[in-house]
């Protein structure tokens, strides 16, 4: 089917060209990135902008580069890129992790982050870990730039603390200290190419302090803090277990769609609660698993 | 809405045109260029028929906008014969059977190809994960997997 919106579309050479498009157009332009979200949405007409903005040919925008402990994703930083990264593999385990569940491969060699989180849906797989590892969200506009962290990024479904004048010039992520061990557990309903239905990201330190994230189990991706907190410097055991899943119940709100109940989700929610926890603490004291031929666990 | 001039790379040969930016790749290699080896199956990214090879990626040529080919290299499987590894592979997977009504076929074979140029050794497990995001309806999969292994493996 041809796609039947109508739109202009402008590749530009420079960030102050970009950013004066957007000012001038507002939301009426859209910022195409990888096109796996966007492409889809133009063709069912549930977008209809004026303008499409391609940054794909400004130099540095496919970058990772990790300095002074610090990790900067460009904004046209693809899953695929994501995997291939020695330094996120190594130092951001579940990020890594969570970009191997994204799609597959042919969707992953175009799909990029900031574009994942820019379409913020309850179920964005890199939400979680951007989450835990509490990362910066680097915003651009004609008269200035400002950091928003992850956790104050997602303002409601599909919706983000971005103003339709901004552009996300890049993704920030400070490397832990000490040393930690973090997972990411996607559920779905098939093995390869689904979104999830339920995803815990879990990181654990040295001070026993837990972070958790959930994705799919309220309108937006979340922390759970209340959880953490009570988390906070114990064993994890059976009975911990036991209690913090109650305690977690509580922290999300799933409802039922296409893709399940929202009552096997609350029940899968602990049951992915305690293997997340699990698994990151044996991580803590046995190392990341070896990843085979690339592949996870 | 005003026509962009695009000039790349399809299966070797310099292709120049005048496209509009509501075109996907697919639909201008269908429909202008005569390509007819990436199939239109969901139009939406699911179902992998319409795979093509992006300066060596596999991407689906649904999501992409004919405009954004421009600079880059487009390879299909109707430029199989440029590529020694396509070729190998179209031939295990004549000889497995490894299609029945074909349609998802050349995506499948171009996922492969992507595979076995970065993994020449890829295993069982990397096939499966490879070829996740092109769906059969036919087969069942399993002389699919096993036409991709032949290859590995020789």
């Amino acid at each position: 089917m041809p796609i039947t919106a109508q739109f202009e579309y402008e590749k530009v050479k420079s960030w102050s060209e970009a950013l004066s498009l957007k000012s001038a157009k507002g939301s009426s332009a859209k910022i195409l990135a990888g096109g796996t979200d966007l492409v889809v949405l133009l063709r069912e007409n549930w977008v209809s902008p004026d303008l499409l903005i391609d940054l794909k040919g400004l130099e540095g925008i496919s970058d990772i580069s990790f300095k002074n402990g610090v990790l900067t994703l460009g904004a046209n930083v693809t899953f695929s890129d994501l995997i291939k990264s020695q330094t996120v593999k190594k130092h951001f385990t579940a990020l890594w992790e969570a970009a191997q569940t994204v799609a597959s491969v042919g969707v992953r060699n175009r799909a990029t982050v900031a574009g994942n989180i820019c379409s913020a849906v309850p179920c964005a797989d890199s939400a979680g870990p951007l989450l835990v590892y509490e990362a910066e969200i680097n915003l651009l506009s004609e008269k200035e730039s400002r950091k928003i962290p992850a956790e104050k990024w997602f303002t409601g479904p599909k919706k983000t603390a971005i103003e339709p004048n901004e552009i996300l010039h890049s993704i920030e992520i400070k490397a832990p200290v000490s040393k930690t061990s973090a997972a990411y557990l996607k559920l779905s309903r098939y093995e390869g190419e689904d979104l999830a239905q339920a995803s815990i990201t879990a990181l654990l330190d040295c001070d026993k302090n837990y972070k958790i994230a959930f994705g799919s189990l309220a309108p937006t991706p979340r922390r759970a803090y209340k959880t953490e907190e009570f988390l906070k410097g114990k064993k994890i055991d059976k009975e911990t277990l036991s209690q913090a899943g109650k305690i977690f119940e509580k922290e999300i709100a799933p409802i039922s769609d296409i893709r399940s109940s929202k009552e096997y989700r609350l029940h899968m929610a602990k049951v992915m609660l305690s293997r997340a926890l699990e698994k990151t603490v044996s991580r803590y004291y046995k190392g990341v698993p070896h990843y085979g031929e690339g592949m996870i666990e | 809405m005003k026509k962009h001039s695009i000039e790349f790379k399809l299966n070797g040969d310099i292709v120049k045109a005048e496209v509009l930016p509501n075109k996907s790749l697919l639909d201008f290699l269908r429909s202008d260029m005569g390509i007819k080896s990436p199939k239109v199956g969901c139009d939406r990214g699911d179902c992998g028929a319409c795979t093509v090879l992006m300066n060596g990626k596999t991407v689906r040529s649904c999501l992409v906008l004919a405009v954004e080919a421009d600079g880059c290299e487009i390879v299909t499987c109707e430029g199989a014969n440029a590529n020694k590894l396509t070729q190998k592979l179209q031939k295990k997977f004549h000889e497995k059977n490894a299609f029945q009504c074909g349609f998802c076929a050349p995506g499948v074979i171009l996922s492969a190809t992507e595979l076995l140029s970065e993994n020449p050794k890829a295993g069982r497990e990397e096939i499966k994960e490879a070829i996740s995001g092109n769906l059969c309806r036919c087969t069942g999969y399993e002389p699919i997997v096993e036409a991709i292994e032949e290859a590995a493996k020789k």
